[in-house]
């Protein structure tokens, strides 16, 4: 279709040969691709193919790309950062490094949405919420979040829905809280109309006053500069006065410190980076969220829970989903979609790795560094604040910039502030880095102690009285000048699973065991409308790995975070060529934050022209709940667009919406194409005509996977629109996150891009930071790289015209079994097709769940269920999976039509028949009793022979999911419940 | 499957039902909507003594798929709440008009009871949904 030869990569990414192209075109009666694209896309927005490759690298094949990919990596410097504020060094656990991290079984799974083949992760995401309710001691936590701003964003947002007080609107955060997680909270706060309160929290006590008019206190233990104090006295006294509390902790500090939660906190959030995932610049890491059972409903994001199977068997599932946006939309919360369970996973499994008692044992000696430090700094004339502390000293000295140049000279990177010197120590610290430490501080001529000589003196104190006490308890309460610090008691993390697999055989086992529970695309097609579960190539997660990506922190200083900048400036370049825009923004870690951050660009544009009244914005009742949810956030008022019989947005109803509200229209949010999976010829007028009204338009980038070389947002008259490089742009979904959500605009928009306050980004009016990291997550942008240096201009324009062919190929074939509910002018689809399952349920009682759950038995994974459409189907087949696999996945949907048929036609029975009894497990057609009306072999082999080779087995039966929500477990049972539940 | 609507209860455009069969009276919710909702997991209720005016929401219904406002068909004070389905949600699926009931109340302007359909008119607007 295009003069230029596609890269040897491109070549292999397309999973249909040109031959099964020509073969497909020919059933679709098209002539040759580039015909049949112009019949999909309208004219009026089409790109001719030297147009779209322009600016944009030619493609070539893997090793050139991890060549040029690798000079950019060398310009990174991986010094030893010691700068804390929330990233630490970590040693990732090879085992976990080899068999989750860089194991396509976890990173390709979608979001455990079809749980009876999902729950491997399930149950890996349930560790990690039981180790995050044993360190925070708070009974419901979530399966994570974004990041800790983020999640601290969250906390305030909760805060203020759930305190009773009135007219409070006043949030009190720690002055001593992270400065990205102030900067996050101030940016969420601001168009909430909410106030941002700095305070040093111990004046609450005795400026009580402060409290007024406060909704929630954020505490962060231990603070930024280290200091840990006992927190107890003052949550007890702004509980007393209504507010709610929230914790941002560091979970390795947790495992000595009393709980949390037991000191009376309602939340506590917080990241689990240092659980084994490396800083990677920023990102991704799986942060937390905590709460009491008083606010179960109103907890944002994932929270996995247990139920039972149609088996009466335990089974994990997706617990409380009504919370989430895309139930609740413009009355959501938050709009939080998605969640980090990759790194989550790694977290808990770090955890399962190490157990209580090593996390203890590398907590404590993290502590007894600290303490040598302490005692090796006064000795070289540069004492530590006497403050009691978890990791982290804080020096106060005059020379603090030239002490950090000089430890800068011999590898160290530490924490710089005006006249004063931060040093964060982490489980890679040794007596080693002290000693190195100690002598790049100390002035020419000081005698400098040993570290092994500080420890030995520290371990005499701890031995004192004869009895051997652990550092803890001398250093924070024993100690005759401590000032005592409440710490953890007793047994904690006493379920099975942090127990059981200490050999690395057992874990190896555990963790494949998993595995072999989920259905990822290394078992085959997720055909998961919306998503775009496309090929996730081996060499774009390759460089994820290379230390000069994993090892970097965030807040290094920029000359060695070159190799980065460097990416980002090629990605910023070739994303804005893509989308036809002036600039980019690669900050914000999902989609849902790329929404909220165009959004607030928008705002702020508006303000900057003395038109901050503008506040209303056009959504279509046909977009994802994401975006209303994201336009309550940024302050605006959500007014809703109609559609018309084929789905597209009412122009007429858009029309009168625009001028009703053209004094205060801020902008329209669209999805292109829509999600009904169709081009809609108008969308040119539709941008026209919000801004002669005065509005932007949005446009949100879920299905760019459709238009990459084929049409670009930023010439059809969009201002805005975010990308989801999950989807388009190859990070893997990771079992349900990372995301990375980038947003382009137009050039009017670029000084409002986000920025950073402890970073050189964003433009010169910029809002405020909307992640934690400046560039988000960082670590995984190479993959994105990789794929468009790979692919090159031309690939990428055949990718998205060859996921165009598959999907309307799909919808021909399945045509005939299940109506496609939406078409675009020419008759065609777009890169998805909707198939309408709501004649089935007239006729024969079928739900769409009947269906998706009897695709597992087929092998497949099912499409997007009763989305956007409920009672509907929604297939997207990518660009990646090869004609034998969309053949086979269209014969089995025949399949499932013709048993339907059976009931519609009173041959089997309406209750007992393999759609209603799906899916079916190995112990349920192997078991001694069958009782149903259908053979075992049509129960488990509906394709016959041809599936004995490849047969996937759903883990559980049919999942009971009302009942999990009436009866809310998401932890591991301890081992005393364990011991007091009657064995089955 | 036909969805019954009792004679004695009259119906609001939202789905909420009043028996007025006595000086306090019942509020729920049809069993069209609870078909609609699907498995009932959670319900949200006003406190005894509240004041609900007609047209505002006043609680919410949650199954495991959807949620929806509950908003009031007419115009009262709280005097009983159903903590049976409080307790078990579930109460409200099997029997809307019986045990599920949400709430009584003391009406404070009967004549709004009028502006409500009564079983034949809201059968038919819901039937072909």
């Amino acid at each position: 279709m295009s003069s230029a030869p596609l890269s040897p990569f491109a070549a292999r990414h397309i999973g249909l040969s040109e031959a099964d192209q020509e073969r497909m075109l020919a059933e679709l009666g098209c002539r040759d691709l580039e015909s049949f694209v112009s019949e999909v896309v309208p004219p009026t927005i089409l790109l001719d193919p030297i147009t779209a490759s322009r600016q944009l690298p030619e493609g070539c094949c893997e090793a050139l790309a991890l060549a040029e990919l690798q000079e950019i990596a060398s310009a990174n410097l991986g010094r030893r950062s010691l700068i804390g504020l929330g990233y630490a060094g970590t040693a990732t656990p090879a085992v976990l490094q080899r068999h989750i991290f860089e194991n396509p079984a976890w990173y390709t799974a979608y979001t455990p949405y079809q749980a009876e083949i999902a729950q491997g992760r399930l149950e890996a995401l349930l560790n990690f919420q039981t180790l995050i309710s044993e360190l925070t001691g708070l009974p419901i936590a979530n399966a994570s979040l974004l990041d800790e701003g983020t999640a601290a964003a969250e906390a305030m947002a909760l805060s203020f829905g759930a305190c009773k007080l009135p007219e409070a609107r006043r949030f009190l955060v720690d002055a001593d809280v992270l400065p990205q997680t102030l900067a996050v909270l101030q940016t969420r706060a601001e168009p909430l109309g909410l106030e941002v309160v700095t305070l040093d929290p111990s004046t609450l006590l005795t400026a009580p006053e402060e409290l007024e008019g406060a909704f929630g206190l954020l505490l962060q233990l231990p603070g930024a500069s280290g200091r840990l104090i006992d927190p107890a006295a003052l949550i007890a006294s702004a509980r007393a006065a209504g507010l709610i509390v929230t914790a941002a902790v560091d979970p390795l500090a947790q495992v000595l410190l009393a709980p949390v939660g037991a000191l009376g906190v309602d939340i506590a959030v917080g990241s689990s980076q240092r659980f084994g995932v490396p800083m990677g610049g920023g990102g991704p890491h799986a942060a937390f969220f905590a709460t009491t059972p008083a606010h179960k409903r109103q907890i944002p994001g994932r929270l996995v829970g247990q139920s039972l199977d149609a088996e009466g068997r335990p089974a994990l599932r997706l617990a409380l989903q009504t919370r989430e946006q895309h139930i609740r939309r413009d009355k959501a919360t938050s709009n939080i979609c998605t969640a980090q369970v990759l790194l989550a996973v790694m977290a808990g499994f770090y955890a399962v790795h190490h157990g209580p008692e090593g996390l203890t044992a590398m907590a404590r000696r993290i502590l007894r560094l600290r303490e040598a430090l302490r005692l090796g700094l006064a000795a070289i004339g540069l004492p530590a604040r006497s403050e009691n502390g978890f990791d982290t000293l804080s020096i106060d000295t005059p020379r603090a910039s030239e002490l950090a140049d000089r430890a800068e000279e011999a590898g160290f990177n530490l924490r710089r502030q005006p006249a004063v010197l931060g040093i964060s120590l982490d489980e890679l610290s040794d007596a080693d880095e002290l000693d190195r430490l100690l002598v790049a501080l100390a002035d020419p001529g000081t005698r400098v102690p040993e570290a092994r000589a500080l420890l030995a003196q520290l371990d005499q104190e701890l031995t004192g009285a004869g009895a051997q006490l652990a550092p803890e308890a001398w250093l924070w309460r024993d100690r005759p000048d401590a000032a005592a610090i409440p710490l953890r008691e007793g047994r904690w993390l006493s379920q099975e699973a942090f127990h059981r697999y200490r050999s690395e055989t057992d874990l190896m086992r555990y963790i494949q065991q998993l595995v072999s529970r989920d259905f990822s695309l290394v078992h085959g097609m997720i055909p998961l409308g919306s998503c775009t579960m496309k090929l996730n190539a081996a060499a774009e997660l390759q460089p994820v790995s290379w230390p000069a990506f994993a090892q970097l922190h965030p807040f290094a200083p920029a000359g060695q975070l070159r190799g980065y900048s460097r990416l980002v400036t090629d990605l910023e370049q070739w994303l804005a060529v893509i989308t036809g825009f002036a600039g980019v923004s690669l900050q914000p870690n999902a989609g849902s934050q790329g929404e909220y951050a165009g959004l607030l660009v928008i705002r702020a544009y508006h303000g900057s022209r003395g038109e901050a009244h503008r506040n209303v914005c056009l959504i279509p009742t046909s977009a994802h709940g994401t975006n209303p949810a994201s336009a309550v956030m940024a302050g605006l008022h959500v007014v809703p667009v109609t559609c018309d019989e084929q789905g597209n947005i009412d122009l007429v109803d858009l029309e009168a919406k625009a001028s009703q509200h053209a004094d205060r229209l801020a902008a329209l949010m669209v999805t292109y194409p829509s999600t009904h999976g169709v081009f809609e010829p108008a969308i040119r007028e539709i941008c026209e005509l919000v801004h002669r009204h005065g509005g932007q338009v949005y446009l949100d980038g879920a299905n760019l996977n459709a238009q990459v070389g084929l049409c670009q947002p930023g010439r059809y008259g969009a201002d805005v629109c975010h990308l989801n490089l999950h989807k388009t742009f190859c990070i893997p979904h990771g079992g349900g996150g990372p995301g990375v959500g980038p947003i382009a605009v137009a050039a009017h928009l670029i000084p409002f891009l986000p920025g950073h306050p402890l970073a050189d980004c964003g433009g010169e009016q910029a809002i405020g930071p909307v992640s934690a990291a400046p560039w988000g997550s960082a670590s995984i942008l190479p993959i994105s790289w990789m794929y468009i240096r790979m692919m090159g201009g031309a690939g990428l324009r055949q990718a998205s015209a060859v996921a165009l062919l598959a999907a309307n190929w799909i919808a021909e074939r399945l045509e005939p079994h299940f109506p496609v509910l939406y078409r675009g002018a020419g008759g065609r689809v777009a890169h998805e097709c909707i198939l309408d399952l709501r004649p089935l349920k007239r006729s024969c009682g079928l739900e769409v769940d009947d269906l998706a759950k009897r695709l597992m038995d087929y092998g497949f994974h099912a499409p997007t269920v009763s989305w956007p459409v409920a009672g509907t189907v929604m297939v997207e087949p990518t660009e990646s999976e090869s004609l034998p696999e969309l053949q086979r996945f269209c014969e089995a949907m025949a399949a499932i039509r013709a048993e339907a048929a059976a009931i519609e036609n009173g041959a089997v029975d309406p209750a007992d028949n393999p759609l209603k009894r799906a899916p079916h497990t190995l112990a349920a057609v192997t078991g001694d009793h069958w009782d149903r009306s259908y053979s075992r072999q049509q129960a488990a082999f509906p394709s016959g022979e041809q599936q004995y080779s490849r047969k996937i087995w759903p883990a559980v039966a049919r999942i009971d999911n009302a009942y999990g929500d009436r009866h809310l477990v998401c932890t591991c049972p301890s081992v005393e419940e364990l011991a007091v539940t009657p064995a089955a | 499957m036909a969805l019954s609507f009792p004679d004695d209860c009259r119906y609001a455009d939202s789905h909420e039902y009043v028996r007025a069969d006595a000086d306090t009276w019942r509020l729920g919710i049809s069993a069209f909507a609870v078909d609609q909702l699907g498995d009932i997991v959670f319900v949200e209720l006003p406190e005894l003594g509240s004041n609900l005016s007609r047209g505002e929401s006043f609680g919410s219904v949650e199954s495991v798929k959807a949620v929806e406002d509950l908003i009031a068909p007419v115009s009262g004070t709280v005097v009983a709440r159903n903590e049976a389905v409080l307790a078990s949600p579930e109460e409200l699926q099997n029997d809307p008009y019986g045990e599920g009931w949400l709430l009584q109340i003391k009406p404070s302007d009967p004549a709004e009871l009028e502006g409500l359909l009564d079983a034949t008119s809201y059968g038919a607007k819901v039937d072909g949904h």
